[in-house]
């Protein structure tokens, strides 16, 4: 198995993400993680999907969800020609004892503390799945009481930009 | 601009102005504003008494005349009585428009009476589908949901218009500009993928072209018999392409899968090429995937890009259309043979004919003067003719009817393939016969899957829709009798419908307003058929009653492979001439 990246743009309609979800349930897929959005294209919502399969699976369910008349593209991001980043918040317990390390930990991530109570405090940290691994590593140990994550969002480098062909394709049918 | 009329006016002006001439449906609560206007319009509405039976109708309508067929229902049960032949239409490639009604846009999400919701529920088992809830959107949704139900592969499609947007007051103008940015079906072939295509085609020495429902649904059976006529290849045709290739024609080799012809099995499993054309290597066709066609490369032009790779890998892709794949094909192939290479297949074909003349399809007649179900649908077949359209159910009988009538012509063999859905024949038989009213339409049909459906007659006889019924009663739940027999021990639970003594098949029939014959010896059959073939006015049902212990023969068991297909009971077939 091998984690893959995939961006897909779609129409900003109503059920657009049922479809997708429902897709993947369907042909058997399992999203590790999901996140939707705007675009820089107001009828237009990119959904990055993180899924883990083999290869031929993964061409069925690009094929697949080609299908579905809503998705205009979808391109797979190569993590080497991209760059893919999450958003964690994590509330970690502390004391007076712990409260420095924690805090020093953070700062090493170059991770913010967004919110701190006498018992707890709250880490926002951005960065690539490994990078947020290897913090909560870090911070397992002082005992983590509460664990968000965003989604993996991605964009390819360089100066080009994938919407480009779909804005085409959309003059072409207007 | 438009005038200003209501959404089910507009709704009923966007189907005239599709071209819609039948639809089939049933009234309820969240559709009956749409049901008014729809009192005045051109557009003839059959009242069925079941909407699966509008469903199947929708689907026979379409596969017999290759127009978009219509259905329509209310919202909630009414829907929800549709999903049977929406997923059906899905898996059979049928394109189909259904349109429900949805309880106003305010009461969605409440739980409110009636109402169910059937855009989520057929999201998996449509091409695609709509929630209209602003009544200025109608116009668009019915021309985007035929565009799309008729293009690509086609497909059914779900509309569901709230109350509310029906009666509400809109603008209507027509023609209405779509809005589809991600829906761009490929049409045309790869022209490198053509030329290599044709070159493995004259070099190969083995090949076979594997025929499937998509050269139906393309309208290109012109074109294959024509690819056929100047190579020289062999033909197998699956169970939804039945009719796309003559059976009269020499080179056809019959039905390959679970209960095809040893023939056309065995040219699959023996191939070096399988030249595929709008069919997906569904199981009933492979048997065990991993043992199909093992010497083969794979051509595989299909109009469907996923199903290119999805169970058999393919050395030669072809996305496209097979009305505009084939011709082009034909040229390539030709501007080779004018090049000198043609394709040597004479060792292949001896091969070929001494398993087609080793292994007829055939089967058992009874010294207790009791009917064989095959000898009753090849007479049949024969009597009725191939200009006749003939519908099936699902189970025995259908897979006799695919083997035992000779099918001439697209679009007259039409039975529920992928879904395998039980109850098709008689409102699939009803859509085709208003579809093609000149044409001779027989349901043939088991009597188990008879009483799912067989209200319809009823709809049949008040609307002058006078379909032909061949019964074939055998008392069972035949297909699922014949595996009893094979693999559980013949412990027979719950396969025994009693249907020789209730109900009464022919005061059934009598009783909808339909001829009711019956048959119960070789002697009569061929009367009886005629006599039926004589009736116009009505309906008519013939009640076969067949001997019960009848089986389908070649078989391929679930899960095991092609080259383990079994002639009749414990009997395989000699594969070891082929080498000599």
């Amino acid at each position: 198995m091998s984690r893959h990246t995939l961006s897909v743009l779609v129409e900003d309609k109503p059920g657009v993400l049922a479809r997708v979800a429902s897709l993947f349930s369907r042909r058997g897929f399992n999203i590790e993680s999901l996140a939707v959005g705007p675009t820089e294209l107001p009828e237009i919502s990119r959904i990055t999907i993180v899924v883990n399969v083999e290869g031929l699976p993964l061409e069925q369910v690009t094929k697949q969800l080609n299908k579905l008349i809503n998705v205009i593209k979808i391109v797979e991001l190569d993590p080497d020609a991209s760059v893919q980043r999450e958003i964690m918040l994590v509330k970690v317990r502390s004391d007076t004892d712990t409260r420095s390390h924690i805090l020093e930990t953070a700062q090493l991530f170059r991770a913010k503390v967004v919110d701190v109570a006498p018992e707890a405090i709250t880490i926002e940290a951005t960065g690539k799945v490994d990078k947020l691994q290897a913090l909560l590593k870090v911070l397992e140990p002082y005992g983590i009481k509460e664990l968000v994550k965003s989604g993996m969002v991605a964009v390819g480098r360089g100066p080009r930009s994938i919407s480009d062909r779909a804005i085409r394709s959309i003059d072409r049918t207007a | 601009m438009g005038e200003k009329i209501t959404g089910a006016q507009s709704l009923v002006r966007s189907l005239e102005a599709q071209g819609v001439t039948d639809v089939f449906g049933i009234p309820g609560g969240a559709i009956l504003p749409l049901y008014d206007p729809l009192f005045d319009s051109t557009i003839r509405h059959i009242l069925v008494r079941h909407e699966q039976g509008a469903g199947h109708a929708a689907e026979g309508y379409a596969a017999a005349s290759g127009r978009v067929g219509v259905c329509m229902a209310t919202s909630g049960p009414g829907a929800t009585n549709l999903v049977t032949p929406i997923a059906d239409a899905n898996m059979d490639s049928v394109p189909i428009v259904a349109i429900t009604g949805q309880v106003p846009s305010g009461a969605i999400g409440t739980d409110a009476f009636q109402e169910a919701d059937i855009r989520g529920i057929t999201m998996p088992i449509t091409k695609h589908n709509f929630l209209v809830t602003n009544p200025d959107d109608i116009p668009r949704a019915v021309a985007e949901a035929f565009h799309i139900a008729s293009t690509g592969r086609p497909g059914p499609v779900l509309v569901d218009v709230s109350k509310d947007a029906l009666q509400a007051e809109t603008e209507f103008s027509w023609p209405v500009q779509m809005d589809l940015p991600g829906y761009h079906p490929v049409t045309k072939p790869h022209s490198k993928q053509i030329r290599e295509a044709a070159r493995m085609i004259l070099g190969s020495r083995q090949p076979v072209l594997y025929v499937g429902g998509g050269v139906i649904r393309s309208g290109a059976s012109a074109s294959l018999r024509k690819l056929a006529d100047i190579t020289g290849i062999p033909v197998v045709t699956t169970l939804m392409a039945r009719g796309a290739f003559p059976d009269s024609h020499p080179q056809h080799l019959g039905m390959p899968g679970m209960h095809g012809t040893v023939a056309a099995v065995g040219a699959l499993q023996q191939s070096d090429l399988l030249i595929t054309l709008g069919a997906r290597f569904d199981d009933r066709v492979t048997g065990k995937l991993s043992t199909f066609a093992p010497h083969a490369a794979v051509i595989h032009a299909d109009i469907d890009p996923a199903e290119i790779g999805k169970n058999r890998e393919a050395d030669v892709p072809i996305v496209g259309d097979l009305a505009e794949t084939l011709p082009e094909l034909i040229a390539a192939i030709e501007a080779e043979q004018v090049g000198g290479a043609v394709g040597d297949y004479e060792g292949w074909w001896v091969t070929l004919n001494r398993l087609r003349d080793t292994y007829p399809l055939g089967y058992d007649t009874y010294d207790d003067g009791t009917l064989s179900p095959q000898y009753v649908i090849q007479r049949l077949g024969l009597i009725s003719g191939p200009e006749s359209i003939f519908t099936a159910g699902v189970g025995q009988h259908q897979m006799w009817a695919a083997q035992f009538i000779g099918y001439e012509h697209p679009n007259t063999w039409l039975n529920s393939g992928g879904l395998g859905t039980m109850g098709y024949a008689i409102p699939a038989a009803m859509g085709a016969k208003v579809a093609r009213p000149d044409a001779t339409v027989w349901a043939v049909d088991g009597d188990g899957c008879f009483q799912m459906t067989n209200q319809e007659l009823a709809t049949c006889t008040i609307n002058d829709i006078p379909i032909k019924v061949a019964l074939i009663n055998n008392g069972n739940l035949g297909m699922v009798r014949q595996w009893q027999t094979l693999f559980y021990n013949e412990r027979y639970s719950n396969t025994n419908l009693d249907s020789f003594r209730v109900p009464d098949f022919v005061k059934l029939a009598e009783a909808y307003g339909a001829y009711g014959l019956r048959c119960e010896s070789p002697e009569q059959v061929d009367a009886v058929i005629e006599k039926a073939m004589a009736i116009d006015d009505a309906p008519v049902l013939i009640d076969f009653v067949v001997h019960k212990d009848a089986m389908v023969w070649p078989m391929v068991a679930a899960g095991t492979s092609n080259d383990d297909i079994m002639v009749a009971r414990e009997m395989a077939p000699d594969w070891s001439g082929e080498d000599d």
